[in-house]
């Protein structure tokens, strides 16, 4: 099952530990600077918000590499940058309408998110389940869940079976 | 380590800025943040000076956890001399500013002397820079923030501040940091603009590593964190309720300081709980908008408040209509149970001034509850407050005080002074409800007995964070003492004071300890500091630092009387609840706590016990 990054902004808090577990992962320090996935504070209105890529399947950073620094992991299904391929040239960043392929000074290369090989950190990092890493096809299980309940229910009194109307499949001639 | 090792030194005086190693053998006894700060400063200025000359020294600091991942790893603190109390002052905040500190590649910043013309730090990894402030002076803290960001057209730079009230003198004002946290108490952000230093700003890029064993690290943490999420304290009543989940507790047990301490239950308490602030307004929505944490904290005990559409306190005030830090339990006791003032949105509104300008809610909101019984009583005319009419319950009189005080206008410089050197200037130095000239946190010490003890001997005066009983002797943690006796409590009192000072210098945050025990945190600093750093370890560096802040008093010219309690709490009994009647008893306790520290009877170190400690 192939699966996605789950991102519910509504239950994030800003404490960046998904920042921190992130840039620990993949530069061996806790640098939010240096993070793949990053949290928006809009202070005004009292709102904080994860984002990060969401692993197009017609990734444009890929399509836009001059050097196919950037590959399909088969299993995960993201678009990982191979370091020893980018030559830092940053179309990508430009090609990416999100902006979620970014320029480290550091190395001279870009990063992006790689789902860390089908593991993320910043999912398990989650105090709160802001982030989570569930089924591709169905990310928005959840919440069809909560709109569903919301849905008006069967009267207790209701044990006549309802009238069927039959559909008719075959298409009118 | 997860210390960086780095110091950076600033001569505010000449402009002159050098780095410097961190003293490691000074580390190994004092960890960091609190405690290694004072050393320091202990080191480093004659106690006895001006607090608000420049031979004061200011001490931004971080702990070894501070910018790590173990939980609430994210807090600095502001040390030095309090031009409040005298005393040394160590003010802790969360946010955000701490850890970009140590990302930048610092433990700690030291700015020294005074400079010439206003002037902020910029910080950016090994770069440092003073650079003029001319314009930001006369300025809030957040039109500061504002025109900082757009200057280095930088979204990502943090900053820490002082507003107006400390330019003006106001002795309780504080550094705020990330628009609406602080280190708030005992003046800190006053010495800051003493030192004609405006602000922070730091941006760091380099990361926090270096750790003795990452492997344990993480499971020390990941444990942490667990047991944080599964404690009802941490995992439930703080994300929801806030520290405010307190209110209607601490009332109901007769312990919720009213009207300038003359009583000790308020009417309109329920009105400004936290339940208050989930209720439903006019318009439909609540006050509470929603929790928000500090960096790395899994709690999330912030409040981000909106105050009513169309309250009269935000009348054509559009910059107020948007979200911003809400009401915490000091703040809402302070601004409202001690003044009378139950009208929540007023709060909240007070609350954001408190933010915008830097001043701290609990000395604030304890000097008006004192201006208004000197009012009440005739004292203070209605001339003299420049036409407010400053009766105890005033929505109206409390806004506009805030108002002046938070710009160091007219009746708000007199605000300014504190509870004690106002009381002082009208003749009545009785009515001052203080601790070394420092205002009661939200706890009657005759309804809690061991806090009256915890007050009398914090080394920062009146302190609900040096040494929290009340987690014992009401909400039963990590064990139920009754709260209307005073045996037990020195030993009580002594641990609690250890055990926090320690915390303090970790990086960690002291509300952590709601379902933290020192076996908890010290695996987690062991893991990422070189040493050995056990429960015993830290407990004895809690009470080494301790001890060091004490020594930094009498050093300073305090002495064992300054270890007492108001008149008020020592004779006048409570009116109402379950500790109608009693007083407290502090002298029942004060010479037992002396014994165990190890101190003569005057309060003073012995030799045997600066021996033991390395004091």
């Amino acid at each position: 099952m192939l699966r996605a990054l789950k991102l519910e902004p509504e239950k994030c808090t800003g404490c960046l530990q998904c920042e921190m577990a992130c840039s620990y992962e993949n530069e061996g320090v806790f640098n939010p600077a240096k993070s793949r996935i990053k949290v928006f504070t809009f202070h005004q209105e009292g709102r904080f918000a994860p984002y990060t890529c969401t692993q197009c399947e017609e990734a444009w950073c890929l399509h836009s590499c001059p050097v196919e620094a950037i590959v399909i992991n088969a299993d995960t299904g993201a678009k990982e940058v191979l370091d020893n391929v980018c030559v830092g040239c940053k179309v990508c960043t430009i090609a990416c309408p999100f902006g979620t392929v970014n320029y480290n000074q550091d190395s001279g290369k870009v990063m992006k998110c790689d789902l860390c090989g089908g593991d993320p950190w910043c999912a398990k990092a989650c105090p709160t389940g802001a982030i989570t890493y569930v089924d591709v096809d169905n990310t928005g299980l959840d919440r069809m869940r909560a709109w569903a309940q919301q849905s008006p229910a069967r009267p207790a009194s209701h044990v006549e079976p309802r009238p069927k109307e039959i559909a008719t499949y075959s298409r009118a001639q | 380590m997860a210390w960086t090792g780095n110091v950076l030194r600033v001569d505010l005086t000449s402009g002159k800025i050098a780095a410097e190693p961190l003293n490691m053998e000074w580390a190994r006894d004092y960890l960091g943040q609190r405690g290694l700060a004072t050393k320091y400063l202990y080191e480093e200025i004659d106690p006895t000076i001006d607090a608000l000359s420049p031979a004061n020294k200011l001490i931004m600091t971080t702990g070894p956890l501070t910018g790590t991942m173990a939980a609430t790893g994210g807090r600095y603190s502001v040390v030095t001399k309090s031009p409040l109390t005298g005393a040394v002052a160590c003010s802790n905040s969360g946010g955000f500013i701490g850890a970009e500190m140590k990302m930048a590649g610092w433990d700690m910043i030291i700015f020294e002397g005074k400079s010439p013309q206003p002037v902020y730090l910029y910080v950016e990894n090994e770069n440092a820079e003073l650079m003029p402030a001319d314009d930001l002076w006369g300025t809030s803290v957040w039109e500061t923030d504002e025109r900082l960001h757009a200057k280095h057209q930088d979204p990502l730079i943090r900053i820490a501040c002082v507003g107006r009230a400390a330019e003006e003198g106001c002795l309780y004002a504080s550094v705020v940091n990330d628009l609406h946290r602080a280190a708030g108490r005992s003046g800190v952000g006053t010495v800051m603009a003493s030192k004609n230093l405006k602000a922070l700003v730091c941006r760091g890029t380099k990361g926090v590593g270096n750790l003795k064993d990452p492997m344990r690290f993480f499971q020390a943490t990941e444990q942490g964190k667990k047991v944080l999420a599964e404690n009802a304290v941490t995992g439930q009543g703080l994300p929801k309720f806030g520290t405010q989940v307190l209110m209607n507790v601490i009332n109901e047990v007769g312990a919720m300081p009213t009207r300038n301490m003359r009583e000790v239950q308020f009417e309109g308490a329920h009105k400004i709980s936290a339940e208050a602030m989930h209720e439903p307004r006019s318009d439909g929505t609540p006050n509470l908008h929603t929790n928000a944490a500090c960096f790395a904290c899994t709690i999330a005990c912030g409040r981000i408040s909106t105050i009513e559409k169309g309250h009269f306190t935000i009348e054509n005030k559009p910059k107020y209509w948007g979200a911003s830090g809400g009401l915490e339990y000091e703040a809402a006791w302070a601004l409202g149970s001690d003044t009378g003032v139950d009208d929540l949105e007023t709060l909240t509104y007070v609350n954001f001034l408190c933010n915008e300008d830097g001043i701290d809610p609990i000395s604030f909101g304890a000097t008006v509850a004192a201006a208004m019984e000197l009012y009440e009583r005739g004292v203070i005319s209605q001339a003299e407050t420049g036409g407010i009419d400053l009766r105890f319950g005033s929505a109206e009189a409390l806004a506009r005080a805030t108002e002046l005080t938070a710009r160091g206008e007219g009746f708000g410089k007199i605000l300014g002074l504190g509870s004690l050197r106002l009381c002082e200037k009208y003749g009545h130095p009785e009515l001052s409800m203080t601790v070394k000239g420092q205002e009661f946190p939200a706890y009657d010490p005759r309804g809690i007995q061991g806090m009256g003890l915890a007050y009398a001997t914090a080394n920062r005066g009146a302190c609900h964070l040096r040494g929290y009983t009340v987690a014992s002797e009401i909400l039963g943690i990590p064990e139920k003492t009754d709260p209307l006796v005073t045996e037990g409590k020195a030993e009580l009192v002594k641990a609690f004071q250890d055990a926090t000072a320690a915390v303090d210098s970790s990086g960690l945050c002291v509300f952590t300890t709601f379902a933290w025990g020192m076996e908890d945190i010290a695996p987690q600093v062991d893991a990422a500091c070189e040493g050995d750093w056990s429960a015993e370890k830290m407990l004895e560096v809690g009470e080494r630092v301790w001890n060091l802040e004490r020594d930094f008093n009498l050093r300073a010219g305090l002495t064992r009387a300054d270890d007492t309690l108001p008149h008020r709490l020592l004779e006048e009994g409570a009116n109402t609840g379950p500790a109608e009647g009693k007083v407290n008893d502090l002298q029942q306790m004060l010479p037992r706590y002396y014994e165990i520290r190890g101190w003569t009877e005057n309060g003073e170190l012995s030799d045997e016990t600066r021996r033991r400690l390395r004091v």
